[in-house]
């Protein structure tokens, strides 16, 4: 299963770090990366891929909800089928 | 850039804009529960929906987790409970609680269907269902109650219209501790539709399958939120932003409606994608007009604001799924939206222009508090005008309006959760009655020749 994972908060050293940590304990193979700083903000997309047979998407969810909280960064993660089919015709 | 722009814009629609799933509704039909012995038919209809339910809140929820987006309501719709043909409130009684322990049983916020279809005339079972209604409404927690009082191609049942005042101030007076709501759980239709997935009004119609799943989509917020930075720009642009949001949010609502239907095994029948306010600040249909540019909901211009945002919602959700069905447009109920409150209580929204307002809403008046001691035959004159609003523009209609006991106009009374509070708003006090005691039938209207 594809996700994709935001990230934003304020930039600090270490934040790729940190995610992709999580990442690493959990399993996901990250696919894809950009980022930018948008005033000050840094933002990051990462299209990353799930097993799902050795991670469930909850926990994973949770883990990335937690480690941003605790670095005062908001990190969202959903599955990729909802981008598209909100936003292809 | 467009990747940011859109993953940024889904970010934002859930998580501060209010976008949810407002309802997952499993219709079940229970036409073969029917039995002469109402004992027996009352088991088997709580034996058919504690089966068929059985793994509906646990499946949505499943759902809900693994998309990260909220089903806020998991119900049930059953065939209209009238169709059983029992002749007394204590057979009906069987069946309303049937339905309720039900509801109870598989943990359902709702379940609807002790409904009646009496728009061109009632049996004799129909007549005792409607003595019963009150009764059922008080001795139930979690069950709905709706009758279609006319339709476009039949016309309007005035001897039915006329027993819903007694059935409304009944109601009243039954659960008058409790602010009277019952009443709340109670709509008279004209129109019904047999998908509705939303609440109070759904029931499982008799030309649907045994089973079949409905979802209603919300999203005030998101709507809101898109055309706040249009100040200054023409109509037809608003339109067009408006009908776009529709589109994709209607798109998430089918998806985690496919999701459900398809983990549950069950058909999935129709996606609503209505705009239902909540009491929560950001989730109102009164703001969307307000930054459309008037100063409150219920200033002249808002019919004309109101039938663009509805026309506009249904548009995009049509070309969104393959199954647009329900009510789909725009909700205005009263108590359930703060800003339609606050212009109440400011003295801009009054029950007159609210009726103007159904004619282009989705569906009527909804969740409207007025004087408790309001006439039988004022409520019946207020659902007749209602009814023949949808009936001539061919549009469902209702009014769900709660006379609430012992209180009187400019008092507040409140439901709390997802009913809200209200301010009692005042009827006209002029007398109705000679028109209402007439009873008979409105004739359908002619569909030719409309100026």
């Amino acid at each position: 299963m594809k996700a994709i994972i935001t990230v934003i908060g304020k930039d600090q050293v270490g934040i790729m770090y940190k995610v992709s940590g999580v990442l690493n304990e959990y399993n996901v193979n990250i696919e894809d990366v950009t980022q930018t700083l948008m005033q000050d903000y840094f933002t990051m997309l990462m299209l990353v891929k799930i097993d799902e047979s050795k991670t469930k998407f909850r926990q994973l969810q949770d883990a990335l909800e937690d480690m941003g909280a605790e670095n005062g960064l908001s990190i969202r993660i959903q599955k990729e089928e909802i981008f598209d089919t909100m936003h292809k015709v | 850039m467009t990747i940011y722009k859109d993953v940024l814009e889904t970010i934002n629609m859930l998580e501060r804009e209010n976008l949810d799933i407002r309802t997952t509704t499993l219709g079940i039909s229970l036409l073969d529960c029917f039995d002469r012995d109402h004992k027996k038919a009352s088991k088997a209809v709580y034996e058919r929906i504690t089966s068929l339910a059985e793994n509906l809140v646990a499946t949505a929820d499943s759902v809900a987790d693994d998309y990260g987006i909220e089903i806020v309501n998991k119900r049930i719709s059953v065939t209209p409970i009238a169709l059983a043909g029992a002749d007394n409130t204590e057979d009906w009684m069987l069946y309303a609680k049937a339905m309720d322990d039900a509801a109870k049983a598989v943990g359902v916020d709702i379940i609807g269907g002790f409904s009646a279809l009496v728009h061109k005339g009632a049996t004799a079972a129909e007549e005792a269902f409607i003595e019963a209604v009150p009764y059922a409404l008080a001795e139930t927690d979690n069950m709905c109650s709706s009758i279609n009082l006319g339709t476009t191609k039949s016309g309007i049942n005035m001897d039915a219209v006329m027993k819903m005042g007694g059935l409304i101030k009944k109601t009243a007076r039954l659960t008058k501790d409790n602010a009277s709501f019952g009443c709340a759980k109670f709509v008279a239709f004209a129109n019904a539709v047999e998908d509705n997935p939303f609440m109070a009004g759904a029931f499982h119609g008799v030309g649907e399958p045994d089973a079949v799943i409905n979802v209603g989509v919300s999203g005030p917020g998101v709507v809101k939120t898109a055309i706040s930075d249009m100040e200054g720009a023409s109509l037809d642009e608003v339109a067009e932003v408006i009908k776009q949001t529709a589109f994709k949010i209607t798109r998430a609502g089918q998806l985690i409606g496919r999701e459900v239907s398809s983990r549950l095994d069950i058909p999935f029948g129709i996606l609503d994608l209505s705009l239902a306010p909540t009491p929560a600040v950001g989730d109102s249909v009164a703001e969307i007009l307000e930054v459309m540019g008037l100063q409150r909901c219920g200033a002249h211009g808002s019919t004309a604001a109101l039938a663009m945002l509805t026309d506009a919602v249904k548009k995009g959700g049509i070309m969104a799924s393959g199954h647009v069905g329900g009510l789909s447009g725009a909700f205005i109920p009263v108590s359930e939206d703060e800003r339609m409150i606050r212009s109440v209580q400011e003295g801009c929204l009054t029950f007159d222009k609210l009726e103007a307002m159904t004619s282009v809403c989705s569906v009527g008046l909804d969740m409207i508090a007025i004087p408790g001691d309001t006439s039988e035959e004022t409520i019946s004159a207020i659902i007749a005008d209602e009814a023949a609003i949808g009936v001539i523009n061919n549009k469902t209609t209702a009014v769900r309006i709660i006379p609430v006991y012992g209180k009187t106009a400019g008092e507040i009374v409140d439901w709390g959760g997802l009913f809200g509070s209200a301010p009692i708003m005042e009827v006209n006090s002029f007398d109705s009655g000679r028109f209402i005691a007439r009873g008979g039938r409105i004739p359908a209207p002619v569909h030719s020749f409309k100026n």
